[in-house]
């Protein structure tokens, strides 16, 4: 498996679902970040912890997927992206009762108390400082996905 | 080699978090990863300069730019290049044009360096595999 552009700037990557053979598929996680180096890492990140992975470069392409793809686990995404911020698609998110259960993540490079205080307020899981670390997702996944 | 990008300060320990990512399914992903970051870091220092020139004073736009590049160096733990981002940051903060400048400079030479690094690094990586492999071939 390799790291490529996808369409629309996104990069796919993860474990294909297995068919038919009983085991419960890997849950499939969002992640969103305008930055081509943090997608690719976060997108590795997640697929060495198992999780099958689309990752997009803005919170447009992240609704228009999360409208054509129903079985989105978890969102992961930065909060300072151009044209809609992570806090900004987290709120659209918690407004829309076909998205709201659908548990979201902020990642920042910055750690502004009241940044996280107002995204943790608006319903978001949890907020990530980057760099992110695999440890960062294994303790907030096996909480929020157990 | 490695060693002393990390013992001169090059990386940081972000650097090997990249590592540890990279398995049979990904053999090339941190060569990938520092390729994405080599072009997406100099498309950003290329905003920086024109923003520089064509914006004067606009140190909120400047520092708007210089945090995304930022990023990206933390993301890889391109710790030197980092470093010289918050100097360039600082600088916006005080509206010091004449820093955010000579700091500008600096972070150019540092991702200049970094960049043949790098690239010599995964070279020389590229020569070890082939030589393994030839001498397994042998075998």
């Amino acid at each position: 498996m390799s790291i490529g552009a996808g369409a629309g700037g996104g990069v796919v990557a993860g474990l294909a679902a297995p068919a038919a053979t009983g085991v419960a598929a890997a849950p499939h996680v969002l992640a969103v970040d305008d930055s081509s180096v943090d997608r690719a890492v976060i997108a590795g990140i997640l697929r060495s912890s198992r999780f099958r992975v689309t990752a997009v470069d803005s919170g447009k392409r992240a609704l228009e997927l999360l409208g054509s793809e129903p079985n989105v686990s978890m969102i992961i995404t930065d909060y300072w992206m151009p044209e809609m911020t992570g806090y900004e698609l987290l709120k659209k998110v918690k407004g829309s009762s076909k998205l709201k259960k659908i548990p979201v993540v902020i990642m920042s490079s910055e750690n502004v108390p009241t940044r996280i205080s107002r995204c943790l307020e608006e319903g978001a899981e949890d907020f990530l400082v980057k760099p992110v670390r695999p440890s960062d997702v294994s303790r907030l996944f096996s909480r929020v996905l157990p | 080699m490695k060693k002393s990008l990390f013992d001169q300060g090059y990386l940081d320990e972000q650097f090997c978090q990249v590592e540890d990512l990279q398995d049979e399914a990904s053999p090339n992903f941190v060569e990938e990863v520092v390729t994405l970051f080599l072009k997406d870091s100099g498309r950003l220092m290329s905003n920086i300069e024109q923003a520089l020139e064509k914006y004067p004073r606009d140190f909120n736009r400047w520092d708007a730019y210089m945090q995304q590049l930022k990023g990206s160096c933390c993301s890889i733990g391109a710790s030197r290049m980092k470093n010289e981002c918050m100097s360039f940051r600082d600088s916006c903060g005080q509206g010091n044009v004449e820093g955010c400048m000579r700091a500008f400079q600096k972070v150019k030479r540092e991702h200049a360096v970094l960049r043949q690094k790098l690239e010599s690094y995964f070279q020389l990586l590229r020569q070890a595999g082939a030589t393994g492999a030839a001498t397994r071939s042998i075998k």
